[in-house]
């Protein structure tokens, strides 16, 4: 404003300045009362207070997977057989869609080896939506496609991923993310 | 608007108030005694019949919402209570679901007859750009009107399509949380989506009313693309001509539509809407409702990366851009003819391009592989290579057909026409 008063021959006068303030004022006031208009659609104090989990592992056997939810979403725990963590860590990284951990307990700098998809590696946890476009993938429950990689397949657009969670085949752009989790026991995980 | 006013007050109390608010007045200028292009053909009633369904979608919508509950535990079982306790309500649920059905075929013929005749070219670019704006307040308040049901349709549709907003760098996945409420579509989301789904069809009257306003002050389009020139030879009034025109219309609209809502009223919907939403089960192909399949097949036909932007993010800035790309349609085709009548090219590349609009529609509801991902590139291609390509350059390229005077010497050419060659139809009456 003041550059385009400038440019005048005139100095602003008392009544252009009156007029600003007014604006200005009025404008401030909007856009104070633009933000809760706003912000009260993200996600409540409701919806935050669910936002960790506590799940027991112990009578998960190898080979055996579980969904669970947190935060609305699935979250998938596998307990992953020897030979599925050879697959994974055989896998070199130039073979790899998305080369990212995706993983929240990593900085987001870190690639995705198998090491640092899962802290423990007889344990897989995968937050279960496909990065394609949301769906469910399968390959939790026992006959459930697991796809070419034997890991996780989703039905909706034909996404492969495999036993270290990480997309191979299809249109999904990256891997499986890893929620933020911890070990509280040798048997109990916290999600969240 | 458009012309000067005819109307007189007759009585007293209308003597009164038109001192005080003309809006018989005004009621009177524009439907009743509007001078309208007396060629009008009955393409031009589908702006009647849009009005109608409006109407239709907001009086049953109101109904539903007494008996609708917006929460995700009472939401899939109150739309069965509507379509087994509540009186007649299966009735006004089907009207409200094939309505919006019936909305969409409308407005597609509505479109379709614009761009046909050039209604979007000067001075009726706004006319058009409301059009448009319509459009797409229809959309999103079908689509969230989809989700109220909660059914497996509707809750994966919502994922679906909240996730496309994930595609956008940076900002994406704080836009969607925002949109839906939550980290994933749950009740905040219902909950917003039902008060959307209310507020939206008042919006849409609204532009609607701007969206007469402008045409109304620009004067209809007409076959001829020629505008009035005498208004006593080349109009007639709006009433009785049209309203008796458009009220037929109407009704022929209404019996397809009863025919759907009491003959066949799940032909259009999905069977699998019918299962109450279940966040931990994906159903085997999600498929959106039939009027949106043509921008789902564009959606899904960009399987490659361009340059460093990835396949997903292409798929929906081509899905925007292609009911983007018709906000500038009207700076984007160069001839000055307006009805393709009188341009014996672009009239080709025009059914061309209604072919491969719904074969887009038959391929969004076809699995995205093999030779269906293809088919679905090449009509993207098309769809965007005639508002991009053709209809600038044929603006050049084209020589248009001898156009006539006026729009009755329009119809005086086409009633000489007929009357003067009636040899074809007797002749082949016999040969049966």
């Amino acid at each position: 404003m003041s550059a385009s008063n400038e440019s005048q021959d005139e100095e602003p006068n008392r009544r252009d300045f009156i007029h600003l303030l007014g604006i200005g004022v009025a404008g401030m006031g909007v856009a104070g009362a633009v933000v809760p208009l706003v912000h009260q659609m993200n996600p409540d104090a409701s919806v935050l207070a669910l936002s960790t989990k506590e799940v027991d592992i112990s009578s998960l056997g190898v080979g055996e997977a579980i969904k669970v939810m947190w935060q609305g979403k699935p979250v998938f725990i596998r307990h992953r057989s020897p030979e599925e963590i050879a697959d994974a860590e055989a896998t070199p990284l130039a073979q790899l869609k998305d080369t990212l951990a995706r993983n929240d307990n990593l900085p987001p700098v870190d690639d995705a080896e198998d090491k640092n998809r899962a802290t423990n590696q007889a344990y897989l946890v995968l937050v279960g939506v496909c990065t394609h476009l949301g769906c469910i993938p399968l390959g939790t429950s026992p006959g459930e496609i697991k796809g070419d990689f034997n890991g996780y397949f989703c039905p909706c657009h034909g996404s492969h991923y495999d036993t270290s969670g990480r997309i191979r085949k299809g249109p999904a752009p990256e891997n499986l993310p890893i929620p933020p989790y911890e070990f509280v026991t040798d048997s109990v995980i916290k999600i969240g | 608007m458009a012309h000067e006013s005819t109307y007189v007050p007759g009585t007293g109390i209308e003597k009164w108030l038109d001192r005080r608010l003309p809006l018989v007045r005004l009621m009177h200028d524009s439907f009743v005694d509007f001078p309208t292009p007396k060629n009008l053909n009955y393409w031009w009633t589908f702006g009647g019949i849009l009005a109608i369904c409006l109407v239709i979608q907001i009086v049953t919508g109101i109904v539903l919402a007494m008996h609708y509950v917006p929460h995700v535990d009472m939401a899939f079982n109150s739309v069965e209570h509507i379509m087994r306790d509540v009186n007649y309500g299966w009735l006004m649920r089907y009207v409200h679901a094939n309505g919006a059905s019936m909305f969409f075929l409308a407005v597609y013929i509505h479109m379709f007859r614009g761009l046909y005749y050039g209604s979007y070219k000067e001075p009726r670019e706004i006319v058009w750009i409301l059009g448009v704006v319509i459009f797409l307040l229809m959309m999103a308040t079908a689509f969230m009107g989809y989700v109220l049901p909660w059914g497996q349709m509707s809750f994966w549709a919502a994922q679906v399509i909240t996730n496309l907003f994930t595609a956008i760098p940076v900002v994406g996945e704080s836009i969607r949380t925002l949109l839906i409420g939550g980290f994933s579509v749950d009740n905040a989301t219902l909950n917003r989506f039902f008060s959307l789904h209310y507020l939206l069809p008042f919006a849409i009257f609204g532009v609607v009313v701007l969206h007469v306003w402008a045409f109304h002050t620009a004067g209809n389009n007409n076959p001829s693309g020629v505008e009035i020139k005498d208004v006593k030879k080349d109009t007639v009034t709006f009433h009785p001509y049209y309203t008796v025109k458009d009220g037929f219309a109407i009704s022929v609209f209404l019996v397809l539509m009863a025919w759907f809502v009491f003959f066949n009223p799940n032909a259009l919907g999905h069977t699998d809407n019918y299962i109450p939403a279940n966040p931990l089960s994906t159903p085997a192909a999600i498929v959106p409702e039939w009027y949106f399949l043509p921008f789902y097949a564009i959606l899904r036909a960009i399987t490659f990366d361009v340059g460093p932007v990835s396949s997903k993010l292409c798929g929906v800035i081509a899905m925007f851009a292609s009911i983007g790309v018709l906000f500038i349609l009207p700076w984007l085709d160069t001839s000055k003819v307006r009805s393709m009548r009188y341009r014996p090219v672009a009239k080709l590349w025009f059914v061309l391009f209604v072919i491969v609009s719904i074969i887009l529609g038959w391929l969004g509801g076809k699995p995205a592989e093999g030779h269906y991902i293809i088919m679905a590139q090449l009509g993207t291609a098309y769809y965007f290579g005639f508002f991009l390509v053709i209809l600038p350059l044929l603006g050049w390229l084209e020589t248009p057909t001898q156009l006539p005077k006026s729009i009755s010497e329009s119809v005086l050419k086409q009633k000489k026409k007929t009357t003067s060659d009636p040899s074809p139809a007797p002749a082949a009456a016999p040969a049966e």
